[in-house]
C-alpha cells in the first residue's frame, strides 16, 4: 500500500520510516514524504493513483491540510484517494469542517502509531 | 502818606490770594484783613485828623515794615517776596520824601516836582513788575495744575497697577492650581499608559498561548516518539546480538544515536520555546545580552505563525525564514526585541489574512523574515505581500493608540512600542515602506 504523509516538520519523515521499518522492510507500505500541501499535490500530479492513503496534517505554513483534502476530494473524484487527517488539536471545528470536506479518518497529535497501524490493516483488509 | 497806605492795601490783598480760603491758614488771613482795616483806618484818619499826620505816617511806615518783614521771614510768603520787589522803589520815595517833608519842608518844597517825577518811574516800575509778577504767577499755576494732573494720573496708574497685581496674583494661583491638576492627570496617564503596555504585553502573550501549545507538543511528539523507538531498538538489538547478527547489530546502533541526537534536538526546542515565553511574560530586567537574533527571529515567527492560526481556524500563510548565517550575536534586550518582531510578524499575518478576504484564490499570502549582516549592525526585514499601508496614514502608524483593526482587536499600542523599543532603548532605526495591495516591509536596524 502507497502512502503520501504530508506533514511541514521534516523529522516526521524519519519517525515514520522508523515506526514504519518492519513493514517498509517487507514492502507491506511504502512510503511518500511531503512537506507542503503545495508539495503534496505536486507529487500526486506525478504519481497519478499510485497513493492509496494520504495522511495530512492540518496546520501547515501555505497551503493547510484542509485546503489539500478539498483539492484532492474534488480534483480526483474517481476514486479519491483515503484522507486521514492529523492535527493538534482535535477540535470539534476542524473535525466538523474535514468530516464536510470528505475526510476519511481523523488522527490526534501525538500520533499513536498502534491505532494507526490497526487503522492500516482495517483498510488493506 | 496817601499813596503809602494804598499801596499797603495793595500788597496786602496781593499777599491775601496766598491765604484766602486755605485751610489752616484762616488765622494767617484774619491778620492780613486787620492789617488791610488798620491801613484803611490810617487813610481815613490822615484825612480827618492833619494835625497828627506826623505819627499816623510813622504808624504807617510801622505797618509796611511789620508787612515787609514778616514776608521775609515766612516761608508761607515766597511769592510775596518778588511782590515786595515791585515796592520797594515806591517805599523808598515815599518814605524820604515823608521825612524830607516833616524834617526839612523848605528843601522838600524846592525838590518836590523831582521826587515826583522819581515817584511815576517807581510807580510804572511797581506796574510792570505786578504784570510781570502776574504773569508769572499764572505760569506757575499753570505749571501745579499740570503737575497736579500729572499726580493725578499717577495716582490712578498706581491704583490700576495694584489693581493689576491683585489679578496677577489671583490668576497665579489659578494657573498654579491648573498646573497640579494637569501634573497629577499627567501623572495618572503615565500609570495608565504602564498598565496598557503591560495588557498589551499580556495580550499578545494570550494570543500566543496555543500557538506556544502548538509549537511544544510538536517536539514533545518526536521526543515521545523517538524514545519509544529507540526502546523497540534495543530490543531489535538484543535478538540481533543472540543471533549474532554484528551487521544488523551496527545498522541499529547507527539507527539508536540518530535517534537519540533527534530526542536531544528536540528536546532543547521545547525548552527554548518555553524560555521565550518566559522571555515573553518577564518584565524586562533592562539587562542586554548577546542575542542570536537568527533564532529569537525563527521563534517569533513561528509563535506568531501558531498564535494566529490558533485564534483563527481559516487563517493560512506561508512564511518564509531568510537568515543570514554569518550574523554575530548582538547585544540586546532579548525580550524587548522579541516583542518588536512578534507584532510585526503578527501585523504581517494580519495584513494578508485581510488581503486574502478580497484577492482571488490565485492569491499566495507570505509573510518573509530577513536577516542581513549590515555594515555597522544587523538589519531584520519582516516583509508581507499583504493588503498594504494607504499612504494617507503611513505617517501615523508609529503614533500611540493609532489602529487601523476594529475597535477591541488592537490596543494601537504594539507598533508606537516596538517604535520606542529600538529608537529608544537600542539607538536603532525601525522603518516602513508599503504599497497598497502590494505589501509592506519593515526595516529594522540595529547597531553593534
Amino acid at each position: 500500500m502507497n502512502i503520501l504523509v504530508v506533514d511541514d516538520e521534516r523529522d516526521v519523515q524519519t519517525l515514520f520510516e522508523q515506526r514504519f521499518r518492519k513493514e517498509i522492510r517487507s514492502n507491506e507500505l511504502k512510503f511518500a514524504f511531503a512537506f507542503s500541501g503545495e508539495e503534496a499535490l505536486a507529487y500526486l500530479n506525478q504519481h497519478d493513483h499510485e497513493a492509496v492513503l494520504i495522511l495530512s496534517d492540518i496546520n501547515m505554513p501555505g497551503m493547510s491540510g484542509l485546503e489539500l483534502l478539498d483539492r484532492i476530494k474534488k480534483k480526483y473524484a474517481t476514486p479519491p484517494p483515503r484522507v486521514m487527517m492529523i492535527t493538534a488539536y482535535g477540535d470539534a471545528e476542524n473535525f466538523n469542517t474535514a468530516k464536510s470536506l470528505g475526510a476519511d479518518d481523523f488522527l490526534t497529535k501525538p500520533v499513536d502509531f498502534a491505532t494507526l497501524k490497526d487503522k492500516l490493516k482495517t483498510i488493506e483488509s | 502818606m496817601l499813596l503809602q497806605t494804598i499801596l499797603v492795601i495793595i500788597l496786602l490783598l496781593n499777599l491775601r490770594k496766598e491765604t484766602k480760603g486755605k485751610n489752616g491758614l484762616q488765622q494767617w488771613d484774619k491778620l492780613i484783613i486787620t492789617a488791610i482795616c488798620i491801613s484803611a483806618a490810617l487813610f481815613v484818619l490822615h484825612n480827618v485828623f492833619l494835625p497828627v499826620s506826623g505819627l499816623l505816617i510813622m504808624f504807617s511806615y510801622g505797618l509796611t515794615a511789620t508787612v515787609i518783614y514778616t514776608v521775609y521771614t515766612n516761608t508761607l510768603f515766597t511769592s510775596g517776596k518778588a511782590l515786595i520787589n515791585a515796592f520797594w522803589p515806591l517805599f523808598v520815595l515815599n518814605f524820604f520824601e515823608d521825612v524830607i517833608s516833616i524834617i526839612d519842608k523848605p528843601f522838600y518844597k524846592s525838590w518836590r516836582n523831582y521826587l515826583e517825577g522819581a515817584e511815576l518811574l517807581a510807580l510804572v516800575w511797581m506796574v510792570a513788575m505786578l504784570i510781570i509778577n502776574n504773569k508769572q504767577k499764572k505760569a506757575l499755576e499753570k505749571e501745579r495744575k499740570i503737575n497736579e494732573e500729572k499726580e493725578k494720573e499717577y495716582k490712578i496708574t498706581e491704583q490700576i497697577k495694584a489693581q493689576l497685581e491683585v489679578q496677577v496674583k489671583e490668576r497665579t494661583a489659578e494657573i498654579t492650581q491648573q498646573k497640579e491638576e494637569l501634573q497629577k492627570t499627567l501623572h495618572e496617564l503615565e500609570s495608565t499608559q504602564s498598565q496598557l503596555i503591560h495588557a498589551e504585553k499580556m495580550a499578545s502573550l494570550g494570543e500566543l498561548t496555543a500557538g506556544i501549545a502548538h509549537e511544544i507538543q510538536n517536539p514533545l511528539n518526536f521526543v515521545n516518539n523517538f524514545s519509544e523507538i529507540n526502546g523497540e531498538l534495543l530490543e531489535e538489538m538484543k535478538v540481533a546480538i543472540e543471533k549474532q547478527d554484528y551487521e544488523e547489530v551496527k545498522a541499529l546502533i547507527n539507527d539508536i544515536a540518530d535517534n537519540e541526537k533527534k530526542i536531544n534536538l528536540h528536546g532543547k526546542r521545547a525548552d527554548s520555546i518555553v524560555k521565550g515565553m518566559l522571555q515573553h511574560s518577564r518584565t524586562s530586567t533592562g539587562q542586554k545580552e548577546l542575542t542570536d537574533i537568527n533564532a529569537l527571529c525563527d521563534e517569533c515567527m513561528r509563535l506568531s505563525y501558531h498564535g494566529l492560526r490558533a485564534k483563527d481556524k481559516t487563517f493560512n500563510a506561508g512564511f518564509e525564514t531568510k537568515f543570514d548565517e554569518q550574523l554575530s550575536k548582538i547585544n540586546v534586550l532579548p525580550q524587548e526585541i522579541g516583542r518588536v518582531i512578534l507584532n510585526l510578524c503578527n501585523n504581517a499575518f494580519y495584513a494578508t489574512n485581510a488581503k486574502k478576504k478580497t484577492a482571488g484564490s490565485d492569491y499566495k499570502p507570505v509573510v518573509s523574515i530577513t536577516t542581513v549582516a549590515a555594515g555597522n549592525g544587523v538589519e531584520i526585514r519582516v516583509q508581507d505581500n499583504g493588503s498594504g499601508i494607504p499612504q494617507q496614514i503611513i505617517d501615523k502608524i508609529f503614533q500611540p493608540f493609532f489602529t487601523t483593526k476594529p475597535t477591541g482587536q488592537g490596543t494601537g499600542l504594539g507598533l508606537s512600542m516596538s517604535y520606542d523599543i529600538i529608537t529608544k532603548a537600542h539607538n536603532g532605526t525601525l522603518q516602513v515602506t508599503s504599497q497598497e495591495n502590494i505589501g509592506t516591509t519593515f526595516f529594522i536596524s540595529l547597531p553593534y
